[in-house]
């Protein structure tokens, strides 16, 4: 649907000025990550030249060695991995079933249920989140990872991106599985879930981006060290090493680095994850 | 013969209430539960330690009205709302407009556009907290070089450190809501610019009289997205002044997670987000109201 293009006449010109504002003003969007990199390769004394070299002389890579014994780097990106994994596929399996069930199935008080989940759309949870630590402390859960897993695992968002894709698919389709001896569960894994890898990817890459990136709950969530997740180690880092440029640098280019790869290995299924979620908003 | 039929609408609902249980009891406990509790909440002077809370009535909200410090996070989020809602529309409806009507470098130019949203919160603002330092960071190092004796001192003035938190968050975020106006631009049919070319509109007329009304809805929805968006804002506040010079860049959602999570007063923290969440509902209500009306085809 992106890939449409205009064809209507143009004039060269005013089309290539147009081209050159959009080079510069993209320039000027990725202007802080050429920065962050280059300012990770240099020493402090480099950096702070005056005139600003902006190409390094030198190649300067200690940065990136001494990071990992300055934080317990391996541990934070471990905690964050595990974490946004577990998440993602939970949440992505329970709001599948929902939405599956509102849109195939008998549940009694269907529409009274769905209109509650979906108050979890207009409600934002930093309204909730101090009555939610309450609960999640009171049960045992506050700092520990099983205690952040619980709250990010309902999505009202998930169920319905995921109902709308069902809603869409033929009823003939499940009537002709039952006639053929199957049980729900076994049309859900086999038959629906399936069909929905474009919905599934969506929903994925939302639900793991949104994780990995998560800050806030995991401030309030993880207290140990040996909990933390990387957002929460490079907080802390950047709180002990304000003056250190090029090592604070050097520690966010390598959290950036795996959200970036994800990114360019499936930019079109990101970009086209925004499009759809803003179709059916 | 009755209860054969009963028991089997009973069996019929077997599968859906499985299906939809897991949800169910997730929903329950963390998100029902936690709403009420925290109206509840509200009324007590609840600390979060294991001292029995009294119930206070009205206090929590009362109070709320003459905390100076409550009243400066709401007037700073408000203006935090009132710049980066508009320049973040802007700015998305340019680029949107502008790769719409090119054909070199799109791919790019997009993944160039979006690439800050994926980035996460923290990281940026932690590069643009040293891009911002006034002393040894670029922006000054470049703005005194073009000639500008006395340039701000951005996060350590508390007339300018709101202002760069917009202009990081409204960097950050405008490529998504592009991508989301770009999808609504490329489905108003074609049809619609061949009638308004044949009736002689110009490119202009094209864009005032096909364009923004086809794309109302979705600009209305961006709008929506970005306001509500706006009274969420924490993480660049947190990593970036942590609220201060003063109280100058202390929004709602900091307030609150100081109050919470800080000061330890649960049952105040509760009442402001009992605030917060008031002024989402009333978002989205108006939302609903002014759907039908603003948005024409």
């Amino acid at each position: 649907m992106l890939t449409v293009i205009n064809t209507t006449k143009r004039t060269k010109l005013p089309y290539y000025l147009l081209l050159l504002v959009l080079v510069i003003f993209s320039l000027a969007t990725l202007f802080p990550f050429l920065w962050m990199i280059s300012a990770s390769l240099r020493t402090d004394v480099d950096l702070f030249k005056n005139p600003m070299n902006w190409i390094p002389q030198t190649l300067y890579l200690d940065n990136y060695k001494e990071v990992w014994q300055a934080i317990p780097f391996a541990q934070y990106f471990l905690n964050t991995v595990k974490l946004s994994v577990i998440i993602t596929v939970l949440q992505v399996v329970i709001c599948s079933m929902a939405a599956y069930a509102f849109a195939k199935l008998k549940i009694p008080f269907k529409n009274l249920i769905f209109i509650l989940f979906m108050t979890n759309l207009m409600m934002p949870w930093h309204s909730i989140m101090v009555p939610q630590f309450s609960v999640v402390s009171s049960l045992g859960l506050y700092n520990t990872h099983s205690g952040y897993i619980l709250i990010q695992l309902f999505s009202g968002f998930g169920i319905f991106l995921m109902r709308q894709f069902f809603m869409s698919l033929p009823n003939e389709l499940n009537e002709a599985a039952r006639v053929d001896g199957y049980n729900e569960w076994k049309i859900f894994w086999r038959i629906m879930m399936p069909l929905s890898a474009a919905s599934l990817s969506t929903l994925t890459i939302f639900t793991f981006t949104f994780m990995w990136n998560d800050y806030l709950a995991p401030l309030i969530y993880l207290n140990d060290d040996n909990l933390k997740t990387l957002q929460l180690g490079l907080k802390a880092f950047q709180t002990e090493h304000t003056m250190d440029y090029g090592l604070l640098m050097a520690g966010t280019v390598l959290a950036t680095i795996p959200m970036v790869a994800v990114f360019l290995a499936g930019e079109r299924f990101f970009i086209q994850s925004v499009a759809t979620t803003g179709m059916k908003n | 013969m009755m209860t054969n039929q009963r028991l089997r609408n009973y069996k019929s609902y077997i599968p859906g209430t499985l299906f939809i249980l897991p949800a169910f009891v997730l929903f329950a406990i963390f998100i029902f539960i936690p709403l009420v509790y925290g109206l509840v909440m509200s009324f007590t002077d609840y600390g979060g330690f294991n001292v029995t809370p009294n119930f206070v009535g009205l206090d929590n909200y009362s109070r709320l009205l003459q905390d100076d410090y409550f009243l400066i996070s709401l007037k700073n989020n408000f203006i935090y709302t009132l710049l980066f809602v508009p320049l973040t529309m802007l700015l998305a409806l340019f680029a949107a407009i502008a790769l719409n009507n090119i054909l070199h470098l799109r791919k790019y130019l997009r993944i160039s556009f979006y690439f800050p949203y994926i980035t996460s919160m923290v990281s940026i603002a932690i590069a643009w907290g040293l891009l911002f330092n006034p002393v040894s960071g670029p922006i000054n190092y470049i703005l005194k070089a073009i000639g500008i004796a006395n340039p701000p001192e951005w996060l350590m003035s508390s007339q300018w450190a709101l202002l760069a938190i917009i202009l990081v968050a409204v960097w950050k975020s405008f490529g998504y809501y592009m991508i989301i106006l770009l999808a609504g631009i490329q489905g108003i049919p074609q049809h619609l610019y061949e009638a308004a070319e044949l009736d002689g509109a110009s490119k202009f007329q094209q864009f005032l009289y096909v364009t923004l009304p086809s794309l109302s809805p979705t600009l209305f929805m961006v709008m929506v997205l970005t306001i509500i968006n706006s009274f969420q804002v924490f993480d660049l506040v947190s990593v970036m002044t942590d609220g201060g010079p003063g109280r100058s860049t202390n929004v709602l959602v900091f307030r609150i997670y100081q109050e919470a999570f800080v000061n330890y007063r649960m049952g105040y923290a509760a009442a402001m987000s009992t605030v917060l969440f008031l002024i989402i509902m009333v978002i989205s209500l108006i939302q609903f109201r002014l759907e039908k009306k603003w948005v024409t085809y």
